[in-house]
């Protein structure tokens, strides 16, 4: 078992510095450099996880973002753990605990293997058939279902890591960092262009850079050769940066794309500290090339799946890259030269290759005639019709293939193997194309789906667009990238290269074996275990769309989504109905297009910066005073200040009682000011209110109710004419925003003729209620020289007027139903003002009230708080303020939609008092009111809208709306709650100083 | 008869290696003349014609799809079923809906997968916390099963919220529907594709409809890309293209067709074992049975028939889903994907006869159909048949937005001040 | 996220500003006059096309002015910005 498979040195690990990390509980070590799979299999650990379904044994197929099988949870049990990461992508670091998922009690023993089992009742949608019996019992087959499925296990630990967002505006952005993007790079770095190249590899390079085949040569340089000296030189330009280990994530419309860069996964505990684990790239590029490679393709056939098996061009990456052989005897299953590329760079590590079975008849390339010299057995016109070994392949048996390639002929041999690499061709990798809008292209030659509308600047080269020999990838790359860049030269115009020709092709998307079907299992999802027979039960059971069939087989919807199996579900499909695959399509590519972290999405927008926090210039002060605090849209209030132990009832009754028999202090600077000006400043209130404005004196203030057009209550606050153009305009504090759009949108839209102009000024002003008996007296001590008398500043009045030389305004509105003035100063001077007024206060018992306290106190006036006793249905005639509506008005805003046939009915809910027969119950808020509670269904006529306990008046009240409810006065109604009803009274609405004498005592 | 599914046919078709299930669905051609069209091959649509067939005798109908059937809102709903809304025409109409869905998998012999694991609405300020109640007590009274929670409470049903009232908005509360739950959303439409299958409904894939023949004041047929199909009665159930369809006869409908977007994590194991939804932030959540989150995403402002929204939109979304499950941030995003909503001024669906005679539509559900879909086709059958409204969708006519008697299912406008 | 060009400011993303629905429905000169129907045309009925649109875009978070777009629906892509006031461009 513990063998070493690592071959002689690879330049691109450090095998100077060994890691040690654990698998599954037990210590291994590595090299820096290193991906958890290429350290794995270094150690000969091939069995990494078990399948989505059957729980079959599964190793690691890939060397990159594709991987479907190799998945594992990473330090279970910490803050830092993460489920289902691939282990060909994790760079192993010092102290990594990887363990395997969806297996218990261990990987090398899961109970869940029972499933491979029972696999022949479990064909693709088996769950749409069955557990319908007893009906009640879903629930519980639910429980073991969903025990059964899933992959790793989500955090249980908030995240200790940082994330963060970045911005990005580029000229050209580069996806991809092998030849075709480091070329394009560098041409559009040296044309001046602000040029970002990325890659989702820790290094650039692409599968050139460690390709060390003679048969491929730039300028007479091997091409990895050549490739490294074009790295160096791009590292110097100044217009390019290079983003490693950034992974393009979306790709969305108007050449937006979101990258993920990945700055501390590779690094241990102690190095990552303090850092910011990932980066969000936001990136706007004017053009964007896209040279993302291509993927290369499974062979689907006879149990395709045990470990052991792998992408031949992954096995060629471990060996000359990470320096690792994947097995000691190893087999090539292919459908095209590049197994015999895999086969020869094997050969030159000194790792065996015992045959390469070969689907094509001949092969008469340079690479097949080196392979044959070199003395590997090469089996023609043959397939693998089965593998062998549970938790590691063992062995194959092999067939001759029929000419048309649809069934197997003469004797079976079997050949013992460790490791087959299969190669079943290439996939360019589209799908960020088509996330951006893209429409493809079948090309039939090649079998592969390819770029052709464009729909914003961009371009796709190298193989993403098809070509797949070098000399054709540079050369059309330079082509491509002459138009797109609109430039007549690159540097690279006398390039010189010599590639090689991959002549023949052969492709079987299923291949035969010597059993019937259905008693072979041909993955064509790994994960999520969709056998090609599950794509042949969908079509017969009527699912003809690629989209049924991947969502009845799950086919493409593991964590890989598909990257792998997808082209062969579609060539199976249109093979089995007969149909051609351009006719087919794809299915949609969704971002992001590998899994993207939760926390690297939302960046900073965590905790504190969830959303902002708007405070009131004297919010200092009610922290310090032990202020509850209700949050009001973006604001924080003061909800109620209690003292010592008090409750909030307690505290909200000692507030109230204070207010009215002595003096009151309000924070009311949340509330919405919009400054308006202009000479048609008046017309324009006359229009948005609806009541009349035209006639308001200079220095009045007026309380105005807003509609929405659609004739139901909007808005509602006081309006004060500074001068004759010129008001400032409340709004309730939450409404502030939406209000002022509102009044902009008609400004600009429908009455453009209007000479008008708005300015939002909440934040700059500071304003102080104090309201009370005794607030004259207050206001007056802070304000000696402004003249209080009636005469001088009247109820609903302004004056402007100065607090030792500071300017403010001093309004004389109420919205508690007690003498009240309002005073508004420049924000900064908010908290000396209101400290000032509570000491001139201090014998009058000032009392400081939040909103709670308010709404009692407006409640005991019978004053609405718009959004609490209204709720968008309700128009002011149902609000019983008939008063403010101007019916001589020839129009505003919302008018018309007053008088349609059920805006003007009587039985609409309308807003009333309620008065309990027991004085102590107070009624919940919500509260449902009925007339009859024997009638069924019960008939409910309104709500409970607002309810207190009023200290002032010795009894509960409350708001509601009723239907009918004002022709309804004295009627007795009930409130039904869970465990008894509550006998009302319907009340006038005003419950307190009906004469409003308080206003002026 | 079709064959049955059960785990009996299961095992004993083991035996054949499964080659010998029937098709769920034929792929007919179209006949020249139906009963009744419909337009819409989404579970809306299909259960329209299931019932029209299973409840009013009507078998000559077909169903006409521009694409796939389910492949529209029906395949990409977040799945969400409940009927704990506020006004009684809605209750009596999603109620009605949760009713036929608690036996659905039974009545047409296809597991739909109808989870009650329980819906939980959560409340972050104090206008929540009355609108809550608010619900809970119409809800109560409706006969709906629905109860408010304490934060304790809250807590105590889903641990791995945030109940902290240290956080930027804390839970002050929520309500509770056990019934609710979600369901397989492709289920849905694949289920009733194959019971009206069954009675003789024609599904037509792949058949666009490009125009509606009519006379002055009735309909006549319909022209589609597989040519003209010959009907009196059409009903027309294309969510987000139904103003594309109205236009065919030159109405206008109340209707603005907006990206709604979705996503899903990786599968895990389970880790919530319930629906939770916040409106105030922002954030739906669930668990699918293959383990992966499913999180519901807003609208955003614009009409748009692309299917695609914009980015801020996923990213509000999550920041809310960190702010009460902190523990999702090392989750990451497998997929995300848009629909077109048709949402209607007042945030209720209509199911309505129109000004012309034999053409009736059913829209306008926004962001909130699926849960809707037996109910919304059961009462949409009932009205195309009867040429009435059934009395449970009466209130949802055309005719509200003309006499000012919505169905405002928005709730509160403003925030108190 | 588009890139919106307001006629004021320049090009700018998508996420400062606000959509205002289908342009050039004017608020009735005499909303008296109308019949029931016909309100309701003004205040709820909607082309909610698929294709080219005129639109009314706010830059919200820029200038706070109203403008209009000519945006078809079906691919999201921005045909021509124009003032409120203007006529609608041919396209």
């Amino acid at each position: 078992m513990a063998k070493n498979l690592r071959t002689k040195g690879s330049k691109f690990i450090d095998e100077t510095t060994r890691v040690c990390f654990k698998f599954n509980g037990n210590k291994y070590f590595g090299f820096k450099g290193d991906t958890l799979a290429s350290a794995l299999l270094a150690n000969n650990i091939h069995l990494v996880g078990r399948s989505f379904k059957y729980h079959r044994p599964r190793g690691i197929m890939t060397a990159g973002s594709e991987e479907p099988n190799a998945i594992v949870q990473i330090n279970d049990n910490t803050a830092f753990t993460e489920p289902n990461v691939r282990a060909t992508e994790i760079e192993i670091y010092e102290g990594l605990e990887a363990t395997s998922q969806n297996c218990w009690p261990s990987v090398n023993f899961d109970i869940g293997g029972i499933n491979n089992f029972l696999s022949p009742i479990l064909p693709a949608g088996f769950y749409y058939k069955t557990f319908m019996w007893p009906a009640s019992f879903w629930l519980k087959y639910e429980y073991f279902i969903r025990r059964s499925a899933g992959l790793g296990k989500s955090p249980k630990f908030p995240d200790p890591d940082i994330y963060e967002h970045k911005y990005i505006h580029c000229d050209v952005l580069v996806v991809g960092g092998g030849i075709s993007g480091i070329m394009a790079a560098k041409i559009s770095a040296k044309r001046g262009l602000k040029t970002l190249l990325v890659d989702e590899n820790p290094n650039i390079g692409g599968s050139t850079i460690f390709q060390n085949s003679k048969y491929y040569k730039i300028n007479n340089l091997t091409s990895s050769s050549w490739l490294e000296n074009e790295i160096k030189e791009i590292n110097k330009l100044e217009n390019l940066t290079i983003k490693t280990r950034t992974s393009i994530a979306a790709f969305h419309g108007y050449n937006f794309l979101l990258a993920r860069e990945n700055l501390t996964d590779h690094l241990s505990a102690n190095e990552k500290k303090n850092k910011v684990r990932q980066r969000l790239l936001k990136i706007r590029a004017k053009k964007v090339i896209t040279a993302t490679g291509s993927l290369e393709r499974p062979l689907v056939f006879n149990n395709n799946d045990r470990p052991g098996i792998m992408l031949s061009s992954a096995l060629k990456k471990y060996a000359d890259f990470f320096g690792v052989a994947c097995g000691e005897q190893n087999v090539l299953f292919t459908n095209n030269d590049t197994a015999y590329e895999t086969a020869i760079s094997l050969d030159q590590k000194g790792i065996k290759v015992n045959a390469i079975i070969d689907i094509r008849e001949n092969s008469n390339s340079e690479l097949s005639k080196e392979v044959e010299a070199i003395g590997i057995k090469i089996y023609r016109s043959s397939t693998v019709v089965d593998t062998y070994g549970y938790k590691r392949i063992k062995k194959i048996s092999v067939m001759q293939l029929s000419t048309d390639g649809q069934s197997v002929k003469g004797q079976k041999i079997f050949i013992n193997c460790d490791c087959l690499g299969i190669a079943g061709g290439w996939t360019p990798a589209v799908h960020l194309f088509t996330q951006s809008g893209g429409k493809l292209d079948f090309n039939e030659e090649d079998q592969i789906f390819l770029p052709k509308i464009y729909p914003s600047k961009q371009i796709s080269i190298g193989s993403c667009n098809g070509d797949f020999e070098l000399d054709k990838i540079i050369n059309n790359t330079l082509k491509i990238l002459k138009e797109f860049l609109e430039i007549d030269e690159t540097e690279y115009d006398n390039i010189d290269v010599s590639g090689t020709r991959n002549l023949n092709k052969r492709n079987i998307w299923l291949l035969p074996s010597d059993k019937i079907l259905g008693k072979t299992k041909p993955f064509v999802d790994y994960q999520n275990d969709a056998t090609a027979k599950d794509i042949k039960l969908a079509l017969r059971e009527g699912f003809r769309s690629i989209e049924h069939v991947k969502r009845y087989t799950t086919t493409g919807m593991g964590t890989d989504q598909g990257k792998l199996g997808n082209m062969h579900a579609l060539g199976i499909i249109a093979d089995t109905a007969g149909v051609k695959m351009s006719e087919l399509g794809t299915t949609t590519f969704r971002p992001p297009y590998t899994p993207l972290s939760f926390g690297t999405i939302v960046g900073r927008n965590v905790g504190e910066f969830f959303d902002i926090f708007r405070k009131t210039p004297m919010n200092d002060w009610h922290v310090k005073n032990k202020s509850k605090f209700e949050n009001v849209g973006q604001w924080k209030r003061a909800w109620y200040y209690p003292n010592g132990n008090e409750s909030m009832h307690e505290a909200v009754q000692r507030e109230s009682k204070a207010a009215r028999e002595s003096a009151g202090i309000l924070d009311a600077s949340t509330l919405g000011k919009i400054d308006i000006q202009g000479t048609d400043a008046s017309e324009f209130l006359n229009r948005l209110y609806t009541n009349s404005w035209t006639k308001l004196d200079i220095g009045k203030c007026r309380y105005g109710l807003m509609l929405n057009e659609d004739g139901m209550v909007y808005d509602d606050g006081v309006t004060t004419r500074l001068d004759k153009n010129h008001f400032i305009m409340t709004t309730t504090t939450g409404g502030a925003a939406n209000v002022l759009a509102k009044l902009e949108d008609y400004l600009q839209t429908e009455w453009p003729e209007l000479d008008v102009y708005l300015t939002s000024v909440t934040d700059h002003y500071a304003t102080i209620s104090v309201c009370g008996p005794n607030s004259k007296k207050i206001v007056s001590k802070v304000i000696p020289n402004l003249d209080l008398s009636e005469d001088n500043l009247p109820h609903m009045s302004f004056k402007n007027t100065t607090i030792d030389n500071i300017k403010c305004r001093v309004m004389r509105i109420s919205f508690t139903g007690e003498q009240s003035y309002e005073i508004n100063i420049q924000a900064n001077y908010g908290i000396s003002l209101w400290e000032k007024i509570m000491e001139s206060g201090k014998e009058f018992n000032i009392t400081p009230y939040g909103t709670e306290t308010m709404h009692l106190l407006r409640a005991e006036k019978g004053f609405i708080i718009v959004g609490q006793d209204t709720d968008a249905t309700l128009t002011p005639i149902d609000l019983q303020m008939d008063w403010i509506v101007g019916k001589k008005k020839y129009d505003f805003i919302g008018k018309r939609s007053l008088y349609r046939s059920d805006t003007i009915r009587d039985d609409r809910k309308q807003l009333v008092g309620l008065l309990t027969d027991d004085p102590k119950e107070v009624l919940e808020e919500g509260a449902q009111i009925v007339a009859n509670l024997n009638k069924k269904p019960i008939e409910m006529l309104g709500h409970v809208t607002s309810s207190y306990y009023s200290p002032n008046l010795n009894k509960s009240i409350a708001l509601a709306v009723v239907r009918g409810g004002k022709n309804m006065l004295g009627q007795k109604l009930f409130i039904p709650m869970e465990n008894k009803s509550i006998i009302v009274t319907i009340v006038d609405p005003v419950f307190l100083d009906k004469e409003n004498n308080r206003l002026n005592a | 008869m079709k064959n049955k599914y059960s785990i009996f046919s299961l095992v004993k078709n083991a035996f054949s290696y499964h080659e010998n299930w029937e098709k769920a669905w034929k792929d007919p051609t179209p006949k020249k003349e139906y009963d009744a069209v419909i337009i819409g091959g989404g579970g809306h649509g299909l259960a329209t014609a299931y019932y029209l067939a299973k409840k009013h005798g009507m078998k000559n109908i077909a169903v006409v799809e521009k694409g796939w059937i389910g492949g529209g809102n029906t395949g990409r709903n977040t799945t969400i079923i409940r009927s704990n809304y506020l006004w009684d025409a809605s209750a009596g109409l999603y109620d009605h809906a949760l009713k036929i869905w608690e036996n659905l998998s039974q009545e047409l012999n296809y597991n739909v997968m109808f989870s009650q694991r329980g819906v939980m609405n959560l409340a972050h300020n104090l206008q929540d916390v009355r609108d809550l109640k608010r619900r809970t007590h119409a809800n109560r009274l409706n006969g709906i099963d629905s109860i408010y929670l304490t934060t304790e409470e809250v807590k105590k049903f889903c641990p791995i919220i945030n109940t902290s009232q240290e956080i930027r908005y804390p839970v002050l509360g929520g309500t509770l529907q056990k019934r609710a739950g979600t369901a397989r959303h492709d289920a849905v439409a694949w289920g009733y594709a194959r019971g009206a299958d069954e009675m003789g409904v024609d599904i037509i894939q792949n058949c666009e409809v490009k125009g509606i023949k009519r006379t002055f004041d009735s309909v006549e047929g319909i022209e589609t890309t597989k040519g003209f199909i010959k009907t009196k009665k059409i009903g027309v159930v294309a969510a987000g293209h139904s103003s594309v369809i109205a236009s065919m006869v030159g109405l206008r409908l109340p209707l603005e067709s907006k990206p709604l977007q979705a996503l899903v994590s990786e599968p895990v194991k389970p880790i919530i074992d319930t629906v939770v939804m916040s409106n105030a932030v922002h954030a739906y959540i669930s668990q699918s049975d293959k383990g992966e989150l499913v999180i519901g995403a807003g609208t955003d402002d614009y009409i748009s028939y692309t299917q695609k929204g914009s980015h801020d939109i996923v990213e509000g979304t999550l920041n809310a889903i960190l702010e009460l499950y902190p523990i999702f941030s090392r989750m990451r995003m497998l997929r995300q994907w848009g629909g077109i909503v048709d949402i209607c001024p007042d945030a209720s669906p209509i199911i309505s006869k129109t000004s012309i005679k034999g053409l009736y539509f059913n829209c306008g559900w926004g962001t909130g159909g699926f849960k809707a879909t037996p109910g919304s086709g059961d009462l949409f059958a009932h009205t195309i048949a009867n040429d009435e409204p059934h009395k449970l969708n009466a209130a949802f006519n055309l005719n509200r937005f003309v006499s000012g008697d919505l169905v405002d299912e928005h709730g509160a406008a403003a925030v108190a001040h | 996220m588009f890139l919106i060009n307001c006629p004021f400011c320049g090009e700018r993303e998508q996420s400062e500003f606000k959509a205002g629905g289908e342009a050039h429905i004017s608020r009735p000169k005499q909303p008296t006059e109308l019949s029931d129907d016909e309100w309701a045309e003004y205040l709820f009925m909607r082309k909610n096309i698929k294709g080219i649109q005129f639109e009314r875009w706010n830059h919200s978070h820029g200038c706070r002015k109203w403008f209009n777009i000519a945006r078809d629906t079906s691919n999201d892509q921005i045909k021509a910005v124009y003032k409120m006031g203007q006529k609608p461009p041919v396209i």
